[in-house]
Parts: structure tokens; sequence; C-alpha cells
């Protein structure tokens, strides 16, 4: 039971960390029609910057709020420079040149730091372990990220539905032409909603890098998980990504806590211990392809 | 019918090809054999990507599947003992096309975004079994000790003979997306392609078209996968790591989307230059150890002010602006 427990941690932590990533990309493909395969890229920016900061400065806070604006500034000079002429492309261009920009971002840092994973310490006040429950001591890291994730989606949904920069959000995904005609400056929305998504996906590489391994190619591991999660849940639309982030984060981290042990009762050792890491490590793309067969929109289809 | 500019220029590339054995040994270079099979490998694989995204407008993110199915066929049968390389290669071919007939039938029922999303998700589900199938070498992979045997007929392990047979798959492969594209079925695609309810209106379901050309250019790609695998000797999940399907797109970009001879160049093209940045002496050590950063800069490049590549440079000025 405890390790149930656990792994539905595990999940959430997992989904709040996609959420991150697809909210950004979901926000950037709704509003500017943009297919930014480039995503990835400012994530693993963001868990370098952390890395980086962290170490010359001392302090972790400090070091996430300089890589939080760091890259912020990567993506709003990547805007600025090559996305912008995307944004009337079709869509075969946008996911070439955002190809072609990931191979360069991941050289540039493989430059800066090297091809080996690099190692991303937590400060000292991270490192313990929480007992949540009697017998349950879960690490206070991982629970930190599930409570900064929820609260970013809370934040994130008063911004869109509560704002006036929420309200031009919405029009923009809806008709930008008209808005453009009522005299709002569509190409500075642009820049501050793709900004705003780099920051977010910066932030969920941050958050990444004391668990998972700093490296150049980071980025597009996640970047494919985060198109299931906007396949499921439904393109342009903010509560589709965050259905769609936690259900992908639990059905895979569940599947490979449990499958193999699942498949052994119902066949023998050998054949769940061939078979399992392999269905594991599909189950969400199988997940994917059956969300498609009956609802090709997506759970949660956005308006328009 | 007079041949145009542009079959001429095909014919004499590939007459070219034809020479580089002879003129590899003249000058004692046999690496270019091998690079120059290789290219030809990938043109086939690209042809077939072609046929679906040039002239079918799907823009599909997940080719390098079936060139990992091809690659599976041959290197799983060899690892159980089976070498008969006509069995190995139309399983190859058969299960390139069951698995895209499967993924078409699923991710043709979408389009835009989430056509290229799903192949993509589908291809890297595919990868992630590669990796975790420990029988096959996993993430490692596996040497196939012992390439396709076509007793009595031709013997693959003879390097020349080898690049005579893809040069001759190759000249099949683009004769046959040739007449495909311009058959009554390859006119429904196209249709399909620039006017989906148009093409309905005049009594053409487009999806079972689309899925049928998806399954041909699948089953393309996995002979394509079925010689890679025999010109590495080596079987590696890496064949369906996501930057190939990329690589293989630009391919087609590069040469000119939805031409015949495309492919082709646009293979060239991108082989020669990443062997180009990996290893030119002329160019500094700088260059050899980050030449992707390089060949990202060409690609973004390309893609901003060369949309209709190599190919588009020999269309003459008249038919500028392709419908």
């Amino acid at each position: 039971m405890i390790l149930i427990i656990e792994q539905i941690l595990n999940g959430l932590q997992l989904g709040v960390m996609l959420f991150l990533m697809a909210a950004g990309l979901t926000l950037v493909f709704g509003i500017m029609n943009l297919v930014n395969l480039a995503h990835g890229a400012l994530y693993m920016v963001g868990a370098y910057l952390a890395t980086y900061f962290f170490q010359a400065t001392g302090s972790f806070v400090l070091g996430v709020a300089l890589a939080l604006a760091g890259t912020l500034a990567v993506g709003i000079l990547t805007e600025l420079v090559a996305l912008r002429t995307l944004y009337e492309r079709d869509h075969l261009d946008q996911v070439l040149a955002t190809f072609g920009l990931i191979l360069i971002f991941n050289e540039l840092i493989a430059m800066l730091w090297g091809r080996a994973a690099i190692y991303s310490a937590l400060p000292e006040y991270l490192q313990g372990h929480l007992e949540i429950a009697a017998g349950l001591r879960y690490p206070l890291y991982r629970l930190l990220i599930i409570v900064v994730g929820l609260a970013v989606a809370a934040a994130l949904w008063y911004v869109v539905v509560r704002t006036r920069l929420g309200m031009l959000i919405r029009a923009g995904a809806s008709n930008r032409t008209m808005v453009a005609a009522l005299g709002i400056n569509i190409r500075l929305l642009y820049t501050v909603v793709f900004g705003f998504g780099a920051a977010l996906a910066g932030l969920a590489g941050i958050m990444a890098g004391p668990i998972y391994a700093v490296q150049p190619g980071m980025g597009e591991l996640v970047l494919i998980q985060v198109f299931v999660v906007i396949v499921v849940g439904g393109i342009g639309s903010i509560r589709g990504a965050l259905a769609g982030a936690l259900i992908v984060g639990l059905v895979d981290t569940l599947g490979r806590a449990f499958l193999k042990p699942f498949l052994a009762t119902v066949t023998t050792p050998t054949a769940a211990d061939a078979a399992g890491p392999a269905l594991a490590s599909m189950l969400i793309y199988l997940l994917m392809a059956v969300v498609l067969a009956l609802r090709p929109e997506g759970l949660f289809a956005s308006r328009g | 019918m007079k041949p145009s500019p542009r079959t001429l220029v095909l014919f004499a590339v590939l007459a070219l090809l034809a020479a580089v054995p002879t003129l590899a040994a003249a000058f004692n270079q046999p690496f270019y054999l091998d690079l120059f099979r290789r290219i030809m490998i990938f043109a086939i694989a690209a042809a077939s990507l072609n046929l679906i995204l040039g002239y079918g407008g799907m823009v599909s993110f997940g080719h390098a599947a079936y060139l990992g199915i091809g690659a599976y066929a041959v290197g799983v049968l060899a690892h159980h003992g089976i070498h008969n390389g006509w069995l190995q290669w139309a399983v190859a071919i058969g299960g390139s096309a069951l698995v895209a007939l499967v993924i078409g039938a699923v991710s043709i029922r979408t389009s835009g975004i989430y056509f290229i999303m799903i192949t993509l998700a589908f291809t890297q589900m595919l990868y992630y079994m590669g990796i975790s199938i420990e029988e096959y070498g996993g993430d490692d992979g596996i040497r196939v000790a012992k390439l396709s045997q076509f007793e009595g007929l031709i013997d693959l392990a003879n390097p020349t003979a080898f690049y005579y047979v893809v040069l001759a798959l190759l000249a099949v492969v683009l004769l046959l997306v040739h007449r495909l594209v311009n058959s009554r079925f390859g006119m429904v695609i196209r249709a399909a392609k620039s006017n989906d309810a148009r093409t309905r209106a005049i009594g053409f379901s487009p999806y079972p078209y689309r899925l049928a050309a998806f399954v041909i250019a699948g089953a393309i790609c996995g002979l394509a996968g079925a010689l890679l695998v025999n010109q590495t000797a080596y079987l590696t999940p890496e064949f369906m790591n996501w930057t190939r399907s990329g690589e293989l797109m630009f391919m087609v970009i590069l040469g000119g989307i939805g031409t015949t001879a495309g492919p082709l160049f646009g293979a060239a093209a991108l082989l020669l230059l990443e062997d180009l940045l990996q290893g030119w002496s002329l160019l500094p050590k700088l260059v050899h150890n980050f030449w992707q950063f390089y060949l990202g800069i060409v690609l973004v490049l390309v893609v901003l002010f060369a949309k209709r590549g190599l190919a588009g440079l020999l269309r003459g000025s008249k038919d500028g602006a392709d419908g």
C-alpha cells in the first residue's frame, strides 16, 4: 500500500513537470499556430543555467531566479531571431526549422559544458525526507516539485481566465486577425506568450536538474512525452494539458513500477521479465492510440 | 515525348553513380564506394517519404520506424540463423507494410499537427521497444555477422556487387514512385493534398488512398532498412531514432519536395555535407567536434530561404510557382 502511494506521488511529480512543458507548448501552438520542437531545448537551457548559477552563487534560490530569467531571455531572443519568421509558414517548415534549432542548442550546450552529464546538486535543506504518513517517507524535493507545479497550474488558470492578458491570449487563440484589427499589438502579444512558455519550460528544466541527468539532448526525451500529453489532452487547451499531463505521468510511472510484477502473476516470471519493461515503456503511446481512436480531438478539445 | 532537362540530369546522375565503383577502384579510394552506397540507400528511404510527404502532403515525422523494422527483420532473422536473403527482405518489406498499416490507420484519421506528433510518438514507441529487448542487444545493438545470402546469384559481401544491387533498386524505386504519382491513384493522392473537400466532392474518399500510399511508402522504406543493416552489418535501435526521421525529411526538402529525383539529390547533399563537416581536413578541429551545430545552421537557413531545394534550381524560371 505504501509503495502504491509512493508511486502515485512519483506519477504526480512527473505529471506536473510534463504539465509545465505542455502548457507553454500548447499556448504557443494555440495562439501562434507554431509547432515548436525547440521547446525541449529551453527545458535543457533551464536545467543547465540553474546548475551553473547555483554553483556560481552558492544560493539555490538565487540560482533558480537567475536561471528563470536566463531561460526567459534565451526564449525571447530565439523568438525574435528565428521563430518570428515561421508563424506564417506551414507546419512542415516549422518542424524542420525548429529541428535545426535543436541541433544548434544541443551543440552550443555541448561546447560550453561538454557532452557528459553534469552533476546538479541540491541544497542541504531540500535533501531530506518528509514523513507523510506512518512508514511513508517521501523526498522533500519531489514534494516541493508537486506543490510548485500545482501552484503554477493555479496561477496559470488565474492569469488565463481572470486577467486582461489572459483575455487577449484566449482571444488570440480563437481569432488572431480580429484581435489585431481591434488594435492589439499582436507581435508583442506573441513575444510575451512565447517568453511565458519558455519560462515555464525553463522552470520544468530547473526542477528536473537535481532528479534527472543534465546533459545535451535531455530536452527531446521530455518533448516527445509532452507531445503525447498534448495529443491526449487536446491541443490548445490548458485544462487538457493539465489532465493529459497527470494521466500520462501516472500511467507511465505506475506502468514502470507495477506492470512487471502484475505480468508475473498472470504469466511466467521469465515472460514477465522480458515483456514487462518493453510494454511499460510503450504504455503511454498505446494510451495515446486508444484516446485517438475514441476521441481524435483529444479529451479536452479547445474551442475553435 | 522530349525528355525534360530534369529527367536528363537524373539519368546523368545515375550514370555517374554507375561509374563510382570503377573510379573508386582506379583512385584506390574504397571509402567512396561505401559512402555513395549509403547515400543511395538513404535516397530509397527518402523517395518513399517523398511519396507521402511531397505528393500526399502527409508530414510523417516517424518515417525512421520503417527503416528500423526493415533492419530488425533482417537482423533478428540472422540472429536466429536464418540467412536466406529472399526471406529476410520479404519479411522486412511485409513487416514494414504491416506496421505502416497499423500506424497509418490510426494517424491518417487526424491531420496537421496531430499527424506530425502521432507519427513521431509511434516511432518513439518502437524505438523504446528496440531499446528494451535485451535479446537483440537492447541499447547497444548487435553485430550482424552474416549478411543476407542470395545463393548463387549475388554476394553482398562483395562491396561492388552490393553497390550495384543498391543502384538497381534505387532506379526501380524512383521509377516506381514516378509511375505511381502519375497514375490515377497518384492523382487522387495529390488532389487530396491540395484540396480535401473538393476531392470528396468529385467522389473520392481520400482515406483509403492515403492509407494505401502510407503503406507503400512504409514497405519501400522497409527495403531501405534491410539494405542499411547489410551496409552497417550492425543492428541498433538508433536506426529508429527520431533524429533519423528528421534527417529523412530534410533530404526530401533539400532535394526539392515532390520531385522524382529530389530524394536522391537531397540524400547526397545532406550526407555529403555531414561527411564534410565531420572529416574534411581543411576544416578546423572545432568544426569536426561540433559538426551538428553547423549542420543545424545550414538546415535553418535552407528552410528559411531555399524552400524549393536543389531540384528547384533545375526547374526553369517559367514554371516558378508550383501549384
